[in-house]
Order: C-alpha cells, then sequence, then structure tokens
C-alpha cells in the first residue's frame, strides 16, 4: 500500500478501534512571509491504553500537532489546512467552538511543558481545579473542591488537603506538573496529550511523573500521546512512536522495532548522535550535519535529503516519498536514496 | 578533610571547603531569615587539560560553583587556587589577567551574547579589552576563531539573533577560546539544543580540549552527556559533593545512594529494558533551611537517617580518587 499526504488512510493500523485517529492533518501560520505549513500530511491513530510517542527535534511540528487535534492554534494566524481529527468517530476539525469546549475538558485532556504559564499564579491550585470541575460537571463549589483534593491525592501530592490551599509559586516544578497532569485529569478524558510534560524537570523528577502518566494510564484506561524530543523517554514509555521531521511524519512503527532497527535515515542519524554509556568516552558522537530546512523554504519531496548522508539524485527533491509499510507495522517515508524500489523494498543500512 | 589530593603534581584548580552563601531577604513570600547555603564546602581539584563532569539536580549548587570559580559569585569561606595562585580575593585588575585563562560558556548563549553587537564585534573584544595587535591581526584572529568553530567568515557581521541555538553556542566558544584560556567552566553547554546539534558542538569541545589543551569544569544535569565527555565525575547535592571519581568508575560503581539513584533515573535508549524501579520520591529540600543530618537520607526517609544527624560527613577514598561522602544512611557498609 502506498499514498502520500492525498491517501488519508495510509500506515493506519487495524484491530481494536481507535479512539483518536489522525488522517492527513496539516496546519500552519500566516507570517510575513506568507503561509507556511508547519504540520504537512501526518496520520498516526491511538488506542485506549496505549501511549504513541511523537518524537522530534524543534520545529519539527509535533507541537503544532497537538494543539491542532486541541483547536488550540494560536490565533489568528494558526489553521488547520487539512485532513481530519477524529475523535470517537467524530471529526474535531468540522465540530462547533461549543463542542470542541466540551472534548477539551472531558475527551482529551492536555498537559504542558511549563506548568508555571499554564497555571495561574494568584489562585490557588484547589481553586483552579474546582474551576475546571465546575465548567464540566454539574457539581457544587463544595463538591468540586472535595474532588479536586482527592485529585491531587490521586496524582501523588502529599497532603493534597493542604496542597490545594497553596498558590503554584508555593509547589515545585514536579509538584506543579503534577498539578497540571491533575487538571487534565479531572474530568476523566480518555486521552491524555502530553506535550513535553517532564522536559523542564530533573531525570529523578521525571521518572516520577513518566510513572505517574503510566500509572494513571492503566488506571483509567487512557490513551495518551506522549511529545517529547527525548528518545530514552520515548523508549521507557511508548508502545508505538512516530518520528516528526520538518512537518512530516518519517517513521512509524512498535517502540521495539523502531529501536531495534531504525530505517530511515534520520531516525538512524538521531539515535547514533546520543551519547551512549556503551560507546567509548571522549570519542567523536557521530553527527546530522546541517540544519533542520526553514519552514519557507521546504521542499516538496523528501526533506531531509539536504542533511542525509546517502547519496541521492535531486529528484529526491520533487516528489514526496511514498509512506509505505517496510514491515508488518513499521512504516517509512520511503525516499529511494534508502529504499529502492528494485530491490524488492529491503532496506539498506 | 580539605582537600581531595591528585597524586600528578599541582592541580591546574583547586577548591578547598569553598562555601557560598547568599542572604535570604524578606519578601512576600519569604520569611526574612538566615542564609541560603547554595555550596556549602566543596573541595575538588581540575587537572590541566582534564575534563570534571560536575553533575546534580537543579538546586544542587552546581551552577553557583561554576559561577564561583570564574568569580562571578564572592565566595563566602574556603579558597579557590588557579594555576598556582589564590583567586578567592583576587580584585578586579587580577581578575582581568585571571580571565585570560579562565573563561566560561553559558548555557543559553542568546542571553550571554551582546545583541547589539555583530559577531565580529563580540570575538573582536576580548583582544580589545586585553589591548592585544593592531585592528587588522584583530580581524584575522577573528577569522581564525570562527573557522576553528566552523562558522563561515560571512558571520561576522551579523548580529546573534541571526544564528540559530547551535550557531550560538559555537560563537560563545569562539569568544571562550579566543585568548587561549587554561580551562573553560561550561555551564549546560547544549542542553538548549537539539539532539542532533547537541553532537555537533559536543565533538567541537572534544576537538578543542585534544587541540588546544583545554580543562573544562562540564556542569549538566544530564549524565549521558558528562559521562561521555568527563575523564572524571563530581556528584553535588544540596552544596555538597556526595561523590567524585573516575567517570567510568562513579558511573560503573556509584557508591553514594544519591549517586545510583542519579544513573538509576536515566531513561535508557532501550524499550525492552524498561525500569521496574521504584523512582526516587520527593525533592531536593530547600538550601535555606537544609535538614540536620545528611540531605538525601531525609528526603528519602531513610530508618538510619538520625544517625547522620550532627555527624561532620567527610569524603572518603573507597578506590583509587573515588572519594565518597560516608553517611551511614547512603552509603553501605
Amino acid at each position: 500500500m502506498t499514498g502520500g499526504e492525498g491517501d488519508a488512510k495510509a500506515g493506519l493500523g487495524t484491530g481494536e478501534e481507535a479512539v483518536l485517529e489522525v488522517r492527513g492533518l496539516s496546519a500552519g501560520f500566516d507570517t510575513e512571509a506568507g503561509r507556511v505549513r508547519a504540520v504537512d500530511g501526518v496520520s498516526f491513530q491511538v488506542r485506549g491504553g496505549e501511549t504513541l510517542g511523537i518524537v522530534g527535534e524543534s520545529g519539527c511540528g509535533k507541537s503544532v500537532t497537538a494543539l491542532s487535534i486541541m483547536r488550540l492554534l494560536p490565533q489568528p494566524m494558526g489553521h488547520i489546512l487539512g485532513g481530519e481529527v477524529l475523535y470517537r468517530g467524530r471529526d474535531l476539525v468540522r465540530v462547533s467552538a461549543e463542542a470542541m469546549h466540551a472534548v477539551r475538558g472531558a475527551g482529551i485532556g492536555m498537559v504542558f511543558q511549563e506548568p508555571m504559564t499554564a497555571l495561574n499564579p494568584v489562585h490557588r491550585v484547589g481553586a483552579q481545579l474546582s474551576e475546571v470541575l465546575l465548567l464540566h460537571t454539574k457539581l457544587n463549589r463544595r463538591e468540586a473542591w472535595s474532588q479536586s483534593v482527592e485529585i491531587l491525592g490521586r496524582v501523588g501530592i502529599p497532603s493534597p488537603e493542604i496542597r490545594a490551599t497553596e498558590y503554584p509559586h508555593q509547589l515545585s516544578g514536579g509538584m506543579r506538573q503534577r498539578v497540571m497532569i491533575a487538571m487534565a485529569l479531572a474530568c476523566g478524558p480518555d486521552v491524555l496529550i502530553a506535550d513535553e510534560p517532564t522536559t523542564a524537570l530533573d531525570v529523578t523528577v521525571q521518572a516520577q511523573i513518566l510513572r505517574l502518566i503510566g500509572d494513571l494510564r492503566e488506571q483509567m484506561g487512557m490513551a495518551v500521546i506522549l511529545i517529547t524530543h527525548d528518545l530514552g523517554v520515548i523508549a521507557q514509555t511508548c508502545d508505538e512512536v512516530a518520528v516528526m521531521y520538518a512537518g512530516r511524519i518519517v517513521e512509524r512503527a512498535q517502540a521495539t522495532a523502531l529501536f531495534e532497527r531504525p530505517r530511515h535515515p534520520y531516525t538512524q542519524g538521531l539515535l547514533d548522535a546520543i551519547p551512549r554509556a556503551d560507546r567509548p568516552r571522549k570519542s567523536r558522537l557521530r553527527t546530522i550535519e546541517g540544519m533542520v530546512p526553514g519552514l519557507e523554504d521546504l521542499p516538496a519531496g523528501c526533506r531531509f535529503a539536504s542533511r542525509c548522508p546517502r547519496p541521492h539524485g535531486n529528484e529526491v527533491l520533487e516528489e514526496r516519498p511514498p509512506f509505505l509499510e517496510a514491515a508488518s507495522g513499521h512504516w517509512i517515508e520511503a525516499c529511494p536514496c534508502f529504499y529502492p524500489a528494485s530491490n524488492g523494498g529491503e532496506c539498506s543500512r | 578533610m580539605l582537600t581531595v589530593m591528585q597524586t600528578d603534581g599541582e592541580p591546574l584548580l583547586a577548591l578547598e571547603g569553598v562555601q557560598v552563601h547568599f542572604p535570604v531577604r524578606g519578601g512576600v513570600f519569604m520569611r526574612a531569615r538566615g542564609v541560603c547555603r547554595a555550596v556549602d564546602g566543596v573541595s575538588l581539584t581540575v587537572q590541566r587539560g582534564e575534563t570534571l563532569g560536575l553533575v546534580g539536580e537543579s538546586g544542587c549548587g552546581k551552577t553557583t560553583l561554576g559561577r564561583a570559580v570564574v568569580r562571578l559569585h564572592p565566595v563566602t569561606a574556603g579558597r579557590i587556587r588557579f594555576a598556582g595562585a589564590d583567586i578567592t580575593r583576587a580584585g578586579r585588575r587580577e581578575l582581568m589577567t585571571i580571565r585570560r585563562d579562565l573563561q566560561m560558556i553559558f548555557q543559553d548563549p542568546a542571553e550571554s551574547l551582546n545583541p547589539r553587537h555583530t559577531v565580529g564585534g563580540i570575538l573582536e573584544e576580548p583582544y580589545l579589552v586585553h589591548k592585544l595587535g593592531t585592528a587588522a591581526e584583530r580581524e584575522g584572529k577573528v577569522r581564525d576563531l570562527l573557522e576553528r568553530v566552523g562558522l563561515p567568515s560571512e558571520a561576522m557581521p551579523k548580529f546573534p539573533f541571526e544564528f540559530s541555538g547551535g550557531q550560538r553556542q559555537r560563537i560563545g566558544i569562539a569568544r571562550a577560546i579566543a585568548l587561549h584560556p587554561k580551562l573553560i567552566v561550561c555551564d549546560e553547554p547544549v542542553s538548549a539544543l537539539d539532539v542532533s546539534v547537541q553532537s555537533q558542538v559536543l565533538n567541537l569541545l572534544l576537538d578543542l580540549q585534544r587541540e588546544l589543551g583545554l580543562a573544562y569544569l562540564f556542569i549538566a544535569h544530564d549524565l549521558s552527556v558528562v559521562r561521555h565527555v568527563s575523564d572524571r565525575i563530581a556528584v553535588m547535592y544540596l552544596g555538597r559533593l556526595m561523590e567524585v571519581g573516575p567517570a567510568d568508575e562513579v558511573y560503573g560503581h556509584p557508591t553514594h545512594a544519591y549517586t545510583r539513584a542519579l544513573i538509576e533515573a536515566i531513561p535508557i535508549l532501550d524499550p525492552r529494558r524498561r525500569r521496574q524501579l521504584e523512582p526516587l520520591e520527593g525533592d531536593v529540600p530547600s538550601p535555606i533551611d537544609p535538614p540536620p543530618g545528611c540531605a538525601f537520607g531525609f528526603r528519602m526517609g531513610h530508618p538510619r537517617y538520625g544517625e547522620s544527624i550532627g555527624k561532620e560527613i567527610a569524603l572518603e577514598e573507597v578506590g583509587k580518587g573515588h572519594w565518597v561522602a560516608r553517611c551511614p544512611c547512603c552509603v553501605d557498609g
């Protein structure tokens, strides 16, 4: 099966019904230089109880993908340019603002990287959490408060009845991120989107937060989309992984398959660039030369070509490589430089 | 216990019981009380041409220590010796001379490079300050610097904002090596960079060390990065050293419970080897009101924490050049 942006079904697995399915989603921004496309035809799906990781470097479009799903792109310059976001079979791109508002509270929760900017500094933690419950449920103020305290306890905040009366600045970074998670989960969503939830945290606290998200996913049967730049975090938490580069998914596979046998040259380059304990100390690291191309001058074809270590002709810049299933459940944007159709599609490394 | 002795000659940098305390002033959110003991008695050495990695969680004092070494923070107590001279109380003029040999690279080059100066101007400044060379000679040196850090000479008339994060860090490195220093304090030099760019900058630092015989005090929270670039690693917690030793020793045979916890928290790049251990709970206690005993035992609620109260916990050598803060709750045996 082949297909690029046009074939929205490309690369979608079968089996149990997905809670959230993104098909050929494109999104972009109006800038002084004209409209740029930050996300260009991405497709993936996630089922209840599963974690999908979206990994990529800054500017690859991973956060814009998340904001598009939530319809929270900065206004007025952000636009969804095409594709579908199917949540329980309903296309969120086309629902009314009111319907989307309801989905955001009770259907899909989101956690951001920096809780300090997402929390209101002048309101008590418990009040902010109650606010969510008052908006989305029929609880009264007192019930909302006691439920807030209970939720804070569930996300591992010690003495939640005291913490609920405190302000965000009185909490540590890890505690604040727990509060964010509590707010995202207050109304029992079945999808949690976590955008770099641990990037601002120390490794020890990161481990706590990742454990918490994993535990809650199991207890609540949630689908989790974890967005990160850290392949280690992906390896430790995700069932399936989508690797994004310059607005597109270049590889998507089960986590075990991706780390065992990365097929796209970009994924290979990323994995090789990370210092690892099994490599000699002070040896030169493998690098990916050059920089990500700017959104204004992206080639229509393979976007990694300018940094790709493999020899390739200019023709790969002209046409978008097909998104192919190279092995069962292992999808790649199959640039001819590493996936020649002539040898029966066997990847060369 | 003041010095962690090195065998081979006088170290390039030697810290002896360095303390950096800040007064805590009253305010809306904090009662006026006492001091913040950001660095609380640290003894360390860095040899010529060596990289000492300094790790620890945020708030452990590693950045404050690095800034104290280049004298951006005054030292409250203890001594800093650099290249044989006591620089603990060096005055302005002395510091000028010292900083030819002792430079610093910051985490965010966007904040440490003057946005109103061109790259050429930024890199010429060290030569101007030290009155070195004619205008033509200085321009030649700036070109050499740019080439050395992998930037084109066309960069000279441009401003820092015109560059990517990785390129800006290259500019920061070029400025730091302009006067051929002996030691560079690198404070989280790659933590703001993407993986693919991070490896480029780490390679540059490794190359420069080989070519110029530089020593680095490499401060970072990413243990994988620190292990890769360091000859020795020092682990800090709440203003104190917990463990210091050869990188492979500290990483391969961590002896202090805190070092173990840090290493165990690193996400492994292998989905088949998922961490099953309970993650370390709690946060770093406040250096304003530190617990009376072992700060890490306190955080873990260790059953033997009580034994550490009121005890002076000294570093002990457990292997060649491998020192550990031997406290009853954090070190076995």
